[in-house]
């Protein structure tokens, strides 16, 4: 598999949002308005990378060599919840600025899925390091693309006359079904 | 064995990850107001972004860097704020509550500009089309704040615009920030009772004429929903002395009344007066709603209707007032000028009281220039004065013989007879009453004088006035109300010459006949004498009522006020600007009759209000100026219609008055105050204007 079909299926074909249906919670939470789906696209993307490769090292290095595979749900959130929290305080000290643009994004993410789903899924097609770090951004990047796009759509429901029982996040559960079924058409690119 | 590995793994993963995080949060340490950790937990912790900022974490920073007030968080109650304000250690009484109100009350009845199909959002109309009613300032009713409002505190009411709840508004904004034209305000009751008449408020022709800029149409509504304790809190919020207004005012509003130009004119002044008295006669005085104390000292300089309605608005605004009067009582010319059958002085006294009652003190008979001046008042701690002086000094005749005996002045008469009636050690004021009196002038007060002497028992009273009827400038009921007293006129007749006997004493006035020519700078044609019409009246008193200015002695008398004060050439207090009223010395504001001459009751509480206003600013350290587009009485363009569709005519409730024969005899008030019933009839009469719309008589 080589990392132009890693990249075009982890955005496209695989979108972890839209084809996987992972991190479902963030996506209806943060589209309501642009400025924050773009926080939000940013901060995945920062972490989803960061935890990709930590949790590929903790799987090579401890987790397969000490027969602890099993264990991995169960560490992967552990080391996530803690990667989360000591790049917020790197963050604080070191880039007050980038800080200061991600702000509370950084903390709901320890409780994002799709960060989670994407570092097993690393581990369950047994890439390699390198790999697994191609892999990583490109599904942040489409966990980025897909919530942008649908902020974009969302922006619009607002303007248009919605039946009263279907407003706001049924409505929104609606379009994400539609925006999904776009996404199907990049089925069978790879 | 694999449950020992899995158990041993874990200890070791989460004692590294412990340790790693432990020792970040010592290598990362950034140094963070302890304060912020203290007032976000005081916070409800809910990341709602409901104040505007990104979660609990960063509300706290902007309270503590100061940025955001202890009340920020939208869902803790006061109790939090209180204790956050305690934290910040500031007083928490600081954070005046913020409360949505809607500016629009045209709703729905303006008619659609537009149609279109698809779209039911204000937020969208406004930007396909910039509008859609008539109105291009008015709500366009589609709710978008009712949507965005969190707490349920808003709904569209039965007349198309939004209603708020005060009850459940937190003053969160999420309205105010939706809606595409501004129609909903969050402000705080010091920004609301600061806010001066703009040109694009939505506001209807009498409120823009109302020179208290009264909410008109709001307190009439609420007379007709039988809320007369909301309609008296209406008024309250732009006029403190709703009593005496009721009573006096000459109502320059009825003149630009809608209805007025198809039909009579909606009785406003009655109503007020309704109100006022239903209030009074209540027995019970609704509680005045007070900002947190800024620690400021005002003092106030005079306690007529300016006066009192600065210090009751800079009152309200938190201030500390003194009010210096000279006078024993208060209440300035509406007590000592205008007679007890136009405004019995309880009905004054209760109101004035209820005015010093929210927290105002009172220094009586004491006269600036004589017993104090400026420079004391600033050597006592005073930040800011209010000269609210008025209008005293009478204008003299400049003719040969007004000092004769039995020759006076208009409201030096009047005052000298106020005294007697009302102070018990003022007995030896009996004023003098001839047979045949004489009263000069075409004011009100030359009007209050003649039914005045009518009352002390004077067999004939008339007044000389130079021009006709017609030009008069008193108020028309005033005029109307003499007549029916059996004062006699004699109009287009210029005194020349008053006559005297041996003894100094007047007994007759000679005058030019006059003819009306040109009209001069006033619109009013002015007279011209005829050569050699000289006349002689035979009178026995003479009363000059022709007008008056401010008595600035204290001024004139003080060397360094004679230098720095700018007074006009007719001996008002010079201000360049007629909204801010603030004088030549920046500390010293003025407004009422000492700024513009002898003016209506109305103009001079408005124009408290206006000193108020620049005093708490000047007091602040902000700008003093108002914003370009302060209406200051003129009237909106679009707003003042040539015709008006719709309206059947209905006839105005007529004032109910005392008999001629017996009031001629007493001081006993003259006029009557309306019963409930035609205040409700009258009331809905109003057409409820908004800016261009109104409700019509026919559909």
């Amino acid at each position: 598999m080589g990392y132009m079909e890693i990249i075009i299926g982890g955005i496209f074909v695989n979108n972890i949002l839209l084809a996987q249906f992972l991190g479902n919670c963030p996506f209806l939470g943060t589209s309501k308005k642009m400025e924050t789906a773009v926080g939000m696209a940013m901060a995945v993307v920062f972490v989803l990378v960061l935890a990709g490769v930590i949790t590929w090292v903790l799987y090579a290095f401890f987790l397969a060599p000490y027969k602890l595979v099993y264990m991995r749900t169960i560490a992967f959130i552990l080391v996530i919840a803690s990667l989360v929290q000591f790049v917020e305080m790197f963050l604080k000290k070191s880039i007050p600025a980038l800080y200061a643009g991600l702000g509370i994004f950084l903390p709901l993410i320890t409780t994002n899925c799709a960060v989670f789903g994407a570092c097993i899924l690393n581990i369950d097609k047994e890439l390699n390091f390198m790999k697994t770090l191609v892999q990583s951004t490109a599904y942040a990047v489409g966990f980025g693309l897909a919530l942008i796009l649908f902020a974009g759509v969302r922006e619009r429901i607002i303007l248009s006359r919605v039946p009263k029982p279907l407003q706001d996040t049924s409505i929104g559960l609606v379009t994400a079904g539609i925006l999904s079924l776009t996404f199907y058409a990049f089925k069978g690119m790879i | 064995m694999l449950s020992l590995s899995a158990v041993l793994f874990m200890l070791v993963l989460g004692a590294t990850c412990g340790a790693v995080l432990s020792a970040a949060s010592k290598i990362f340490y950034v140094y963070e107001d302890p304060r912020i950790t203290e007032v976000e937990g005081l916070m409800a912790g809910a990341n709602c972004g409901g104040c505007g900022y990104t979660g609990c974490n960063a509300a706290a920073v902007a309270v503590v860097v100061g940025e955001a007030l202890p009340s920020v968080c939208i869902v803790a109650d006061a109790e939090a704020a209180a204790n956050i304000a305690a934290v910040m250690g500031v007083d928490p009484g600081t954070a005046e509550p913020l409360l949505s109100y809607n500016t629009c009350a045209g709703g729905s009845r303006a008619a659609k500009k537009y149609f279109y199909m698809g779209i039911n959002s204000c937020q969208a109309l406004a930007t396909l089309y910039g509008g859609q009613r008539e109105c291009q300032v008015g709500c366009l009713g589609l709710g978008d704040c009712v949507r965005a409002c969190a707490f349920d505190a808003l709904k569209i009411g039965p007349h198309g615009y939004p209603v708020v709840d005060e009850m459940k508004c937190v003053g969160c904004g999420a309205c105010e920030k939706v809606c595409p034209k501004d129609i909903m305000e969050i402000k705080t009751m010091s920004q609301k009772l600061l806010h001066l008449n703009q040109y694009d408020d939505r506001i209807a022709p009498c409120q823009q004429t109302c020179p208290a800029e009264i909410d008109i149409p709001k307190y009439i509504a609420q007379i007709n929903n039988g809320d007369y304790e909301g309609a008296v809190n209406t008024i309250r919020a732009r006029n403190p002395l709703l009593l005496s207004c009721g009573r006096v005012c000459p109502h320059p509003c009825e003149d630009k009344c809608r209805r007025g130009i198809e039909d009579e004119a909606v009785s406003i002044n009655q109503l007020k007066r309704f109100v006022a008295d239903y209030e009074m006669n209540s027995g019970r005085r609704l509680p005045v709603s007070v900002a947190p104390s800024t620690g400021k000292k005002v003092a106030v300089i005079g306690g007529g209707p300016a006066g009192l309605s600065c210090a009751f608005f800079l009152r309200r605004l938190g201030h500390d007032v003194t009010i210096f009067d000279a006078m024993p009582k208060l209440g300035g010319m509406i007590r000592y000028g205008i007679p007890e059958y136009r405004l019995p002085k309880e009905v004054l006294a209760w109101e004035t009281d209820g005015i010093l009652n929210i927290g105002i003190e009172h220094k009586p008979n004491v006269m600036l220039g004589r017993d104090f001046d400026i420079g004391s008042l600033i050597a006592s701690g005073f930040d800011s004065v209010f000269l609210g002086i008025g209008a005293w000094k009478d204008y003299t005749l400049g003719v040969e013989g007004e000092n004769l005996g039995g020759c006076y002045t208009g409201i030096n008469f009047l005052t000298n007879f106020a005294l007697w009636q009302q102070e018990d050690g003022a007995k030896d004021r009996q004023p003098f009453v001839g047979k045949k009196c004489v009263v000069i002038g075409g004011g009100n007060t030359a009007i209050d004088c003649v039914r005045t002497l009518i009352r002390l028992g004077a067999e004939e009273v008339s007044i000389v006035y130079r021009r006709t009827r017609k030009e008069m400038p008193a108020n028309e009921v005033e005029i109307v109300a003499a007549e029916h007293e059996g004062i006699k006129f004699t109009f287009l007749a210029a005194p020349t010459r008053v006559i005297g006997d041996e003894e100094g004493n007047v007994t007759g006035l000679e005058y030019l006949k006059m003819e009306l020519g040109e009209p001069d700078a006033s619109g009013r044609r002015r007279p011209v004498p005829i050569e050699g019409s000289e006349t002689v009246m035979e009178i026995d008193m003479l009363i000059t009522a022709i007008g008056q200015g401010p008595d600035v002695f204290f001024a004139k008398e003080s060397k360094r006020l004679n230098e720095d004060l700018n007074l006009t050439r007719w001996d008002t207090i010079d201000c360049e600007d007629p909204v801010a009223l603030q004088s030549s010395i920046p500390y010293i504001f003025t407004g009422g009759d000492s700024a513009t001459g002898a003016d209506l009751v109305v103009s001079a509480i408005g124009a408290g209000r206006r000193a108020a206003r620049s005093i708490h600013f000047y007091l602040a350290g902000e700008e003093i100026t108002p914003p370009e587009k302060t209406l200051f009485t003129n009237n909106i363009p679009v707003s003042i219609f040539e015709s008006v569709p719709g309206i059947e005519k209905s006839s105005r409730t007529k004032m109910p008055e005392l008999p001629v024969d017996e009031r001629i005899k007493s001081f006993i008030e003259a006029d009557l105050v309306i019963n409930e019933e035609d205040a409700l009839y009258e009331s809905d009469r109003c057409l409820q204007c908004c800016l261009t719309c109104y409700n019509k008589d026919v559909a």
